[in-house]
Order: structure tokens, then sequence, then C-alpha cells
């Protein structure tokens, strides 16, 4: 019983039954199927993080925000006063998180593709975006690069999914996808 | 089963490495703790310190 | 000189030391769950749409009680009691240094009322993660810390005690295979609370004003070094409590000692790598660290719980069958005792864990199927189904072997215990299954609205997703009432039960007596388990679906390289 030393002295080289070889063969099989999944997708699939990250102070990736979001202002957000921004397609596109606004907003084209920088001003925040649910864990002091191409048009909503404070459930920010 | 009943000590000679690894907490107490601290902690803390400065 | 008392039911020589701080740390935990299960319903109230009873603050600050109180508190002191237990008791040995134990209990009671006291002061809503920059008051962190200290004195005490036993020699040949289990998380525990001291020690002395900054990223690995493998100490415990719950009911044998052991051996190389499922969505990091720390290695570890998915209920079938239940491939399962709380909770522990957090937890600690659910209320589901109806059923069921046995008491509420785990185990197993569909529709974790009234701009959830979080909070009430039931019957039998009659009624009493040397057996050939090995297919099969189905809702998102 398993509550009780083993019985036989030398239990390493009893032998095992039939069915559980069998087992930790199929199983061991299966582990490796799940561990060549990751790189495999990483050559055929679409669905990769970049990886890519500079450490950046917070004051000069606001200050690439701003000057994207003055140079290609195509409008505002309803009547919220936050731009909306519609870099060419191909460009370094920057959407910061703050206590708690995702800034700005973004008009993007489908079938294009941008390199999205996403940073953090304050605290840790998440960019959810839905309905897509593509979800990032966004710092501060890290500047966050991938290559976005939005395979879906419409209205897009960027949710703060990582916890940060009393405002967390008020931190939306939008992502428009337009055709061509 | 009975044949193998005998616990003298003394003959632990033909006690097979594995189940002997597998009798000693302290060593892998060892193992336990400096795999996941070189593979995990060490190799990530030497990931996050190589990201560059944003250019 | 230590002195021993013999136990009635189980001829155990217990060491009254031991015996003293196993019941001291099984009753902490069990208060704990109360209080921490109390904060869980008014977060499941809360997140129930229709009812939405908290306000905001009020909401993130239970939210933040409730993850320390059960996932920490609740869980490490009932492992504790279970350290103590397989070693001293079931090696028959004395409790190495019985004041070091009150030690540890000191500091993890004191540790956690530091920390609850900083939480419900309400200056401390940060969550048990406590991600910096968001600064808690400083005693929040020295509460967190002392009691990690305390654990760490409890690892200590195990290990001296392994020590001595061998030393003395109350043994022979190699320790059981539940003490093993228990070694595997006592391992576990030592590098979690190093991995712990390494960041909360800075964090604590940041939160004082001593340090300028916290690297966000910095904090995030090595912080989860403890998170997630604190949980890992939970796998590891809970399957040592499966081990020997199948050997006190059935006096079931291990199939192989070999392989239930390299099983064990996996978990000590590879577990702790699984920290990283946390970090795969971060910036910076490489693939080759995120695929080879995520992947446990090769998925080694995924190997060793797929053998012990088939181990456990195997060696259970081989004892059943053993006793004469031998037609087809499942008479053994059909005539098992369903009403016994220990068995009942055991199967449903065993079976839940697998499928709803074994399966879930591998799927999205994949480095890319991570990006579709990370931080959403997939997160909590998954969890939810590891250590709520996987860790705590396999403890509760334990208990309601070891709180009989160990205060020689009669359960007060035997007709509501047979109930019990079904009710909590349903219950929750549904609230998982909830979370999951609500987090699969992108509703954030950790998240007070989602009809976002007060925001600037809005998201609106699909009506499903409104449909699952109520769902879930009725699911989560229904458990909830389950893990207080369980509470009553433990707190009444241990302050009002029945003193216990020495023999006990066989098959009425939750504690079964332990079948002995009578069925223990050696030959291979009566070792098959075709029952068993079907339902590992059943289980290989479910698993193998819903991965590549979330492939393929991955492959249908926005291009990211
Ligand atoms: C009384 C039964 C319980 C109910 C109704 C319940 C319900 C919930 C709910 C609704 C959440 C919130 C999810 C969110 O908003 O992000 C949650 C979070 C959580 N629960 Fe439970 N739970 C229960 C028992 C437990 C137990 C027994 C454990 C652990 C052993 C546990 C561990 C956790 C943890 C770690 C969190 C995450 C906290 C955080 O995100 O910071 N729960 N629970
Ligand atoms: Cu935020
Ligand atoms: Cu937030």
């Amino acid at each position: 019983m398993a509550i009780f030393p083993p019985t036989k002295r030398v239990w390493w080289n009893e032998p095992v039954e039939k069915s559980e070889v069998l087992w930790i063969f199929i199983a061991l099989i299966w582990a490796l199927v799940m561990f060549f999944m990751m790189p495999y997708w990483h050559i055929n699939g679409s669905q990769n993080l970049s990886n890519e990250a500079y450490r950046i102070r917070p004051e000069v990736f606001a200050k690439r925000t701003e000057e994207m979001a003055a140079k290609y202002k195509v409008g505002e957000e309803g009547d919220t006063g936050v731009p909306v921004v519609r870099p060419p397609a191909g460009s370094d596109v920057y959407m910061l998180g703050r206590l708690w606004e995702w800034w700005p907003v973004l008009e993007l084209e489908k079938g294009q593709s941008y390199r999205l920088h996403l940073s953090s001003m304050d605290w840790m925040h998440g960019f959810s975006l839905q309905p897509e649910n593509i979800n990032l864990e966004i710092h501060p002091g890290y500047d966050m690069v991938l290559t976005v191409t939005p395979t879906s048009s419409g209205e897009f909503s960027v949710v703060c999914n990582e916890f940060c404070g009393i405002g967390h459930h008020t931190m939306v920010g939008k992502i428009h996808v337009v055709d061509k | 089963m009975s044949e193998h009943d005998s616990t003298h000590a003394g003959d632990g000679g033909s006690i097979p490495f594995m189940q002997k690894l597998l009798d000693s907490p302290f060593i892998l107490l060892f193992i336990g703790v400096a795999m996941p601290t070189v593979i995990y902690i060490i190799w990530g803390v030497m990931e996050i310190v190589s990201i560059p400065v944003a250019p | 000189m230590a002195q021993f008392r013999t136990c009635p039911d189980t001829g155990f020589a217990i060491d009254l030391a031991a015996d003293k701080l196993i019941k001291w740390n099984a009753v902490t935990a069990v208060v704990f769950l109360l209080v921490g299960g109390l904060f869980g319903i008014l977060v499941a109230l809360t997140r129930w749409p229709a009812v939405h009873l908290l306000d905001a603050d009020l909401f993130y600050l239970a939210l933040t009680a409730h993850g320390l109180d059960v996932l920490l508190v609740w869980i490490i002191f009932f492992e504790m009691a279970l350290l103590y237990f397989t070693s001293s008791i079931l090696l028959k040995t004395r409790l190495a240094a019985p004041w070091l134990g009150w030690v540890q209990y000191t500091l993890m009671l004191v540790g956690a009322l530091i920390t609850n006291v900083a939480v419900l002061q309400g200056e401390s809503s940060v969550m048990f993660t406590s991600y910096v920059p968001m600064m808690a008051a400083p005693h929040f962190y020295l509460g967190v810390i002392l009691f990690a200290v305390g654990a760490l004195m409890g690892c200590v005490v195990f290990f001296s005690t392994l020590y001595i036993a061998k030393r003395d020699k109350t043994y022979e040949g190699s320790i059981p295979l539940v003490t093993f289990g228990a070694m595997t998380a006592a391992i576990i525990a030592v590098f979690t609370i190093l991995a712990g001291a390494v960041i909360l020690i800075p964090t604590f002395f940041w939160s004082l004003g001593f340090i300028g900054n916290i690297d966000t990223l910095m904090y995030r690995v090595i912080w989860w070094g403890l998170g997630h493998s604190s949980q890992q100490i939970n796998v590891a415990a809970q399957i040592a409590c499966w081990y020997a719950i199948a050997a006190i009911l059935f006096g079931a044998k291990p199939l192989s000692e070999k392989v239930s052991r390299t099983a064990f051996l996996f978990y000590i190389l590879f577990l702790q790598l699984a920290s990283a499922h946390h970090i795969l969505v971060d910036p910076g990091i490489s693939s080759e660290w995120k695929i080879f720390n995520t992947s446990y290695a090769l998925y080694l570890a995924v190997l060793g719980s797929m053998l012990h998915g088939l181990t456990v209920p195997g060696a259970v079938e081989a004892a059943l069958r053993k006793k004469g239940y031998n037609r087809g491939l499942f008479e053994w399962l059909r005539k098992a005792p369903w009403g016994n709380p220990v068995f009942a909770g055991f199967a449903l522990s065993v079976v839940l864990f697998g499928f709803l957090g074994g399966i879930t937890g591998v799927m999205m600690g994949t480095e890319q199927l991570n990006i579709i659910i990370h931080n959403t209320l997939y997160v909590p589901g998954h969890f939810h189904g590891t250590v709520v109806v996987g860790t705590t059923l396999a403890f509760m069921a334990m208990a309601y072997w070891l709180v009989p046995v160990l205060w020689q008491k009669e359960l007060v509420f035997p007709g509501l215990a047979k109930w019990q785990p079904y009710l909590f185990g349903l219950g929750m197993g549904l609230a998982s299954i909830f979370m999951m569909g609500a987090g699969t529709l992108g509703v954030p974790r950790r998240h007070w609205d989602i009809s976002f009234a007060d925001a600037m701009m809005v998201h609106e959830f699909p009506a499903a997703a409104y449909m699952m979080m109520g769902l879930a909070g009725i699911s989560g009430v229904i458990g909830g009432i389950g893990g207080g039931i369980f509470i009553l019957n433990m707190v009444s039998t241990i302050l009002f039960g029945k003193a216990k009659v020495p023999a006990p009624a066989a098959e009425e009493a939750p504690a079964a007596p332990i079948g002995g040397a009578a069925t223990e057996y050696g030959s291979a050939s009566t070792l098959e388990v075709p029952g068993t090995f079907v339902l590992a297919l059943v289980f290989l099969t479910a698993f193998v679906l819903y991965y590549f189905v979330n492939w393929k809702y991955l492959a249908s998102v926005w291009g990211m390289s």
C-alpha cells in the first residue's frame, strides 16, 4: 500500500504491466506533439508574438505617441475628446495605456500591416482586443512591438484586463478597422 | 514474492542507481531547486537584462 | 523523549507532538477556508451581473482577500498538516524538532493575520499578485514574508524528520509512496519560497521607501516563480492524498512503484518551470525561453501527470477487482462506495482535476494559445478547476478520514457528508466551466463592471457572456454552500462529536478501516486495469480535441508577427 514502504526491497526492477507501458508511450508521443506545435506555429502559423521590445522611458514613449497623433489625426471619438488617428499602412503605430484610458483611438485598414507599439505610462495594464480576444501584458518602461494585420473590419474595443486600481473597469479604448 | 523480501543492510550494492537516487531526499531537494533556478530564473533574468534600449 | 499513542483505527503509533501540530494546522486551515470562502461568495455575487452586490472598492478588497486566504492560507496550512502526517506518522517516527513546528505555525498565523489586517484596512487592494508599481501598505508584504518563512520552517521539520527516521531505521527500504509525494511537494515548496523571498523582500523595502524602483518585468518573472510553483506544491500534495486515500479505503497498492515515483521525479525536475505560463504575452522575452519553460521541458511534467492519472484510478481498479468486482470493464466503478465522502471527494477530485483543470491548463500554457485567453475570466475558470475541485476537494476527502481518526470522534452530520462532495464538486465545477466560457467570449478577470457603466467608451459583450456570468454566479454560490457544509461538519465534529467506539462499524463509517497487509499482492498478472485504460483513452481524446479546437480558434484571429 502506498502508505507503507514498498514490500520489495528492490522495486525498481519490478516489471511494469503492458497497458501501463502502452499508456506511457502514448502520453510521451502526445507530449512531443504538443511541444512541437509551438515551433511549428512559429514557422507556419500567422499568430505569433515577435518578442521585439525595448526599454523606454514613459515620457519618451508618450512623446512619440503624441507626435504620431498630431500628424495623422482625422477626427475625435464621439464627444470624448480623444483623437482618432489614421497612420499610413506599414508605419509605426503607437498606443499607450495610462490610468484609466488607452490613447489614442486608432483607425487601421483591413488587410494592411502595422508595427504596433504598446507601453504603459504608470502601472501594469492589460491590452485585451475585443471581440477578437487578443490579450497582451503591457508594462511601464517597455516598448512592446508587434506587427498586426487586421483581418476583419468594424469597431474593436481595447478593454483593460490587468487590474490597475479603482478605475480599472472604466479603462476602454477603441480601434476602428476600415475596408479600403 | 518471498524471494525478494530480505531487507538486510549491507547488500545495498544491488540496488539500482535510479532507486538509490529516488531514495535520497537531499539530492532530490538539490536538483529540484537548482533546475528551475537555472532554467527559469537565471535564464529569465538574463533575457530581461538583455532587452535593448529604444533607438 | 517523544511520547506516542496508538491509533485505534489504524494501529499507527502517533507522536503526540506531531498529533497536536497536525490538528492545529488543519483547524487553522479550515478557519481560513471559511473566511476566504465567504469572500469568494461575495465576489461571485458581485460578478453575477443581475446581483452586482459590492461596490467597486469593496469588490477589489474582497477579491484580494479571497485570493490570499484560500490560495495561500487555507492550502498551505493544510499542507503543513500533511507534511507532518506523511513524515512522522507514516514513517512511525517522532517529529524532528516540534518546537520548530510551532515556530512554523506561529509565523504563518501571525503573517496571515497581518496581511488580512492590511487588506481589510483598505489600502492594500492590490490582489494577491501585488504587481509593482501598484503599492500596498508595507505590512501587507511583511505578512506574506512571515507566512512564507513559517512555511519554510515546516519544510525544514519535514526533511529533518525524514532524516531521523532513516537514521533510526523506523522503516525498512524506501519511504512510502505517499511520503514520497509529500516530499515532492516539500521540494517544490522550498524553491517556491526562495523565489518569493528574492522578490518580496525587495518589494517590502520598496514599500518602505528604501528602494526607488522595482522593474515590472523582473517582478513578474520572479514573482511567478513563487505564484505558480505554489500551485505545483498543491498538485503534488493532492496526488499524494489520492494515493493515500486509495490505500486507506481499498488497501490499494500502487500499480508500479517505479512508474509512480518516476512520475513524481518528473515533477521535481520540471514542474516548476511552468511558472512561465504567466509570462507568455509579456514583452521582450524570447520564444525559446517561453517554449522551453512553459512546456516543462518537452511536457515531461505533463507526462508525469498523465501517468498519475492512470495509476491512481488503476490502483483502485486493481484493488477492487481483487475483491471480486471483476465483471466487465466497470463493475468495480459501479460498486465503489459512492456514498462515502472520502471516496466521493477523491473520485470527483481525480476526474474534475483532469478534465477541468489539467486539459485547460496545458492548453492555455501553450505559447501562442495563451494570447487568446490571457487575463480573461478563463484563467480563474481554469484554476477553480485545479485548486478548488482538484486540491481543495482532495483535501476535503482527506479530512473526512483524518479528522475522525485523529480526534477519535464520529462525524456529526454523516448524512450531509454524503452529499457534500457532490454539491461542492459540481457547484464549483460548473462555476469553473462558466467562467471559462465567459473568458472565451473575452470577459476580463478581476473586473467590477463588464457593462462599463461609468466608462468614457463602452464595449458591449455579447448576451451569452452575461448569461455565463449569471450561471457562474449561481453555481459559485451553490459550491460555496457545499464548502460551508464541509466546514460546519468539521468544526462540529471537532467541538461536539461523540467519542468514537473503538471498533468502527465497517461500511457506514466514513473512516473505513485500513485493509492492512491482507490486501497486498505482488503478481503483475493481477494488475490489469482495462477499465482505467479505457477511461484514460476517453480523457486523451477529450484532451486532443480540445487542444486542436483552440488552435483553430487562434488561427481565426488577426495576424500577428
Ligand atoms: C466558496 C467558493 C468559491 C467561490 C464562489 C469562488 C469564486 C470566485 C470568483 C467569482 C472569483 C473572481 C474571478 C475574477 O473576478 O477575476 C474568484 C477568484 C479566485 N479564487 Fe475563488 N471561489 C471559491 C473558492 C475558492 C477556493 C477554495 C480557492 C483556492 C483554493 C479559490 C481561489 C481563487 C483565486 C486564487 C482567485 C483569484 C483572485 C485574483 O484574481 O486575484 N477560490 N473566486
Ligand atoms: Cu488598466
Ligand atoms: Cu486595468
